[in-house]
């Protein structure tokens, strides 16, 4: 075994290119490669045939859109990371998708990169990406950002016409508080001012993206700051108690005095363990290690081992970013696990401070932060939390929200403690510690909601009825919320105004997510006659929500009136009747459509119990893991 | 740290994260270079220990050097080692290249292994580096009912968070070396002292750079008969890793479809 010292290497710098559709991305990073010499044999040869098979003159883009449907569609789906070097540096490029919809996957490639290309296309300026790409950089944390102005062939790379272009793009980044390094012109597909000087452009006097990528900090030491050891897991091992983990930042040496977690128990790091590896006494940030501790102690993971002189903060309330990746918007009252390095901790939304609106950048006051979007919010936890506020360049304060079923539903870099909420406002649901899972695996099924929509008389409670206990004798947790039930007491309050109506449906959709959450399956029956109305359930409810339309002619439905409320309606008694005087808006995609003019209601339940059943039911592998 | 100390440590989180997240978890062992450096790695997460089982998925097919490899070392490090058969080929859906069709009998092999075990974590040793659709992999990527691999809908993975959904059927395949280069495999082999199966060295002028069945894996021109002329070619040459592998060359997609369906 030889060590040559001569081979020994920085580790890749990690540097993510961003910027609107279209703006040229994976073109740039095509060219990059390919001027830089960093292709391999036959790529080029691949990428001239592919493009030829497309009637395309060369595509540097299939360099990376590997997937057929990203050559296919000329999109970026998922982000890609590719080693480079420019002589000696090692580089990793991620190469994050433009489209809005794949604002997840950008987030996955560029969130530990050092520095970021943001390229704009000079004709175009700033376009929707370039804003929320930008508000990403900051919120991530990048604080190196080297600005690419791209397409500079379209303006005949005319200094004034440039010029005015980037003084648009560094206003934009100065409402970020992002001060670019650096603005380069550049035409990615022409070569310009990427690994050569443009022969174009003799008034520009900067580095070419490659000698301002050269330029770029390597990733910084910090292991001179205060120590930070969270807790990964603790083994048992040869009669020894081992605690592994990562050491965030500071240094570890045989003899410190750590405090541990929220506890606060002190010990004494009485060694560093470790297999073929000549044996240690210091560890220093990025190593991960296993150390004994002395007296034996035993910490869970999450717990923050830290030097008694340097604490972290600790606080129950917290003021945090947000970068929000679910589909649905988030709203007050919403809990999550909120997941620090190696800690979870159970946290609610205590309140929405600000939003950001994407248009101008500007914040400001909402009561949901939508799909994708950014905001500012306070989370409260039952218990105190240990943190370090978020710092660029740092792995500080770097929180992300999970759902239930354990997945990344949020970023949210940690700000600083709130002050507790005064007045009646607080709003602090606590969380069940009994996963969804759990519960399922004790039931042998899931929970959902079968919304079941459809004209007066379609049928609707007499199908969930019948279909409830061909359900429940199967050993299904089931329940029906039908309309009049509500009306007849929780929504006793409310008459049949459009605005009533929908706060009907919420109320239901409410109550039907809070017995789904405990594992049950709700069969709702309710008109619910405005699509509007539906998505609006479907948002409240969640995961788990289906659509069943109940069709029924409506001659048909008249005919059977079974509570006399058509006929009346038709000698107008009653107004506002669905069918009558108000619309009813058939549903588009029902998850499934129960025709109830043909087949008897004991068929049409069959139907729905099956379906019902097939949806919830866990299969035999599951069970028998429980 | 250096750059090996730095993957080495990034690795090492990844399977104490496995370990402690997944259960029931399994290790691939191909018995190819990556993978041993995979166990190597896993050793140094365990202080020498491997604290769960490695599977080997056999076409049966592989070359005798292998079989030797694979039988001494599961001895000598103390592995539970957990083997599992492919089908035969004509099982296999035959609209596939034939290169691609002989590989997809690894999945079906995996299949069957994750179904009998019911395991909750399967760790496997691609990297980004060998194959573009692995680019896109995530270092916790789950696996829905049938093993597929939904490329579209992958979940968000940042700040070292992966993701861990318990739904029924789902299963995490975890990538401990996906920022691993293949100099870096070697370059760690090197430094380590990794035993490997020797047809990765060169004999009368040929060597094997990736090794998978015998049918479908072809040996490179090559004089490079250590492991130091291996790292020394390495640095040179403009071939790419597969260039050997019969499958990755059939059709533009042939790769891809065998990813999206459960491959490695």
């Amino acid at each position: 075994m030889s060590i040559d010292i001569a081979a020994r290497q920085d580790a890749a710098t990690p540097i993510v290119i961003v910027g609107h559709v279209d703006h040229g991305k994976s073109t740039l990073i095509g060219r990059l490669l390919h001027d830089t010499d960093n292709l391999p044999e036959g790529r080029v040869a691949q990428i001239v045939e592919s493009s030829k098979k497309r009637g395309l003159k060369i595509e540097w883009s299939f360099l990376l859109d590997s997937l057929q449907i990203e050559r296919d569609q000329g999109v970026t789906v998922d982000s890609t990371r590719i080693p480079f070097h420019l002589d000696a540096r090692q580089f990793v490029i991620v190469d994050a998708p433009g489209h809005r919809q794949f604002l997840r996957n950008m987030i996955t490639g560029a969130a530990d990169a050092e520095a970021a290309v943001l390229v704009v296309d000079a004709a175009e300026g700033a376009q929707e990406q370039t804003r929320r790409h930008a508000m990403l950089l900051r919120l991530i944390g990048i604080r190196h950002v080297i600005v690419l102005m791209n397409k500079v062939d379209l303006l005949d790379y005319d200094q004034a016409r440039i010029a005015e272009s980037e003084r648009a793009v560094a206003a934009l980044l100065r409402q970020l508080d992002i001060e670019p390094s650096l603005f380069v012109p550049a035409s990615a597909r022409e070569g310009d001012n990427i690994a050569a000087r443009s022969p174009h452009m003799g008034w520009y006097q900067g580095p070419t993206l490659t000698e301002a990528l050269a330029q770029v900090p390597a990733p910084s030491g910090r292991a001179d700051l205060p120590l930070r050891l969270p807790v990964q897991d603790v083994y048992r091992f040869d009669n020894k108690r081992v605690v592994a983990g990562r050491i965030e930042r500071g240094r570890v040496t045989v003899g410190d005095s750590l405090v541990i977690g929220t506890h606060g128990t002190l010990a004494r790091v009485a060694s560093i363990e470790s297999w073929h590896a000549a044996p240690q006494i210091s560890a220093v940030a990025g190593q991960s290690v296993a150390i004994t501790l002395e007296p034996d102690v035993i910490p869970d993971r999450g717990d923050l081992l830290h030097t008694p002189d340097a604490a972290p903060v600790r606080a129950a309330r917290i003021r945090t970013r947000l970068f929000w990746l679910r589909q649905e918007p988030l709203r007050v009252g919403e809990s999550f696990r909120l997941r620090l390095a190696t800690a979870e901790h159970q946290v609610t939304v205590a309140s929405i401070d600000s939003v950001v609106r994407l248009d101008d950048l500007t914040e400001h006051a909402a009561d949901h932060v939508p799909p994708e979007g950014f905001a500012e919010i306070t989370l409260a936890a039952s218990e105190s939390i240990l943190f370090d506020p978020f710092t660029p360049g740092t792995t500080d304060g770097r929180g992300v929200l999970v759902d239930r079923n354990q997945r990344i539903v949020g970023g949210a870099p940690l700000i600083g403690p709130a002050a507790i909420a005064t007045g009646t406002r607080a709003i602090h649901p606590t969380d069940s510690t009994v996963s969804l899972w759990d519960r399922a695996q004790a039931r042998g099924h899931h929970g959902g909601v079968f919304w079941m929509t459809g004209l007066p008389g379609a049928g609707k409670s007499t199908i969930a009825r019948a279909a409830e206990s061909r359900l429940f004798a199967q050993g299904i947790d089931v329940s029906v919320l039908d309309g009049d039930t509500l009306r007849a007491g929780l929504c006793a309050d409310l008459g049949f105004s459009e605005a009533d109506r929908t706060e009907n449906v919420r109320r239901a959709a409410a109550v039907a997510r809070i017995l789904a959450e405990t594992g049950q399956v709700v069969l709702v029956a309710l008109i619910s006659p405005r699509a509007a109305d539906r998505d609006l359930a479907r948002q409240v409810v969640g995961e788990g929500f289906q659509e069943i339309f109940v069709d029924a002619d409506q001659a048909v439905c008249e005919s059977r009136d079974p509570k006399g409320l058509y006929a009346a309606a038709r000698a107008g008694r009653i107004t506002g009747f669905t069918g009558i005087d108000a619309p009813y808006d058939v549903p588009e995609n029902p998850d499934l459509r129960l025709a109830t003019g043909q087949g008897s209601v004991a068929e049409t339940a069959d139907r729905l119990a099956a379906h019902v059943a097939g949806t919830v039911l866990l299969g035999d592998a599951a069970r028998r893991r429980s | 740290m250096d750059d090996l100390d730095q993957l080495e440590a990034q690795s090492v989180y990844i399977l104490r994260e496995a370990y402690r997240k997944l259960k029931p978890l399994a290790m691939l062992w191909s018995l190819g270079k990556d993978s041993n450096v995979m166990l190597w790695l896993a050793r140094k997460a365990f202080l020498g220990r491997v604290p769960f089982p490695v599977m080997h998925v056999d076409t049966g097919k592989k070359f005798p050097e292998m079989y030797r490899f694979r039988d001494e070392y599961a001895r000598k490090w103390e592995l539970e080692l957990l083997l599992g058969e492919c089908p035969p080929v004509e099982e296999i859906d035959p609209t596939l290249p034939p290169a691609a069709r002989s590989a997809a009998r690894k999945t079906a092999g995996l299949a069957a292994m994750i179904e009998k075990y019911k395991l909750e974590g399967v760790i496997a040793g691609i990297r980004r580096d060998e194959q573009a659709t692995r680019a896109k992999e995530r270092i916790f990527s789950p696996r829905g009912s049938s093993h597929k691999w939904d490329v579209r809908n992958q979940p968000p993975e940042f700040w070292d968070q992966y993701a861990t959904p318990h739904e029924e059927g789902v299963h995490i395949r975890v990538h401990p070396l996906l920022a691993w280069r293949e100099i870096d495999i070697w370059r760690y082999i090197e430094r380590e002292g990794i035993p490997l199966v020797d047809l990765y060295f060169a004999r009368n002028g040929k060597r094997y750079r990736s090794l998978g069945d015998q049918d479908i894996t072809s040996p490179i021109d090559s004089d490079a008969a250590t492991v130091a002329e291996v790292i020394a070619e390495l640095q040179t040459t403009r071939t790419s890793e597969r260039a050997g592998r019969a499958m990755d060359h059939e059709s533009e997609d042939a790769f891809e479809r065998l990813r999206v369906a459960g491959y490695l």
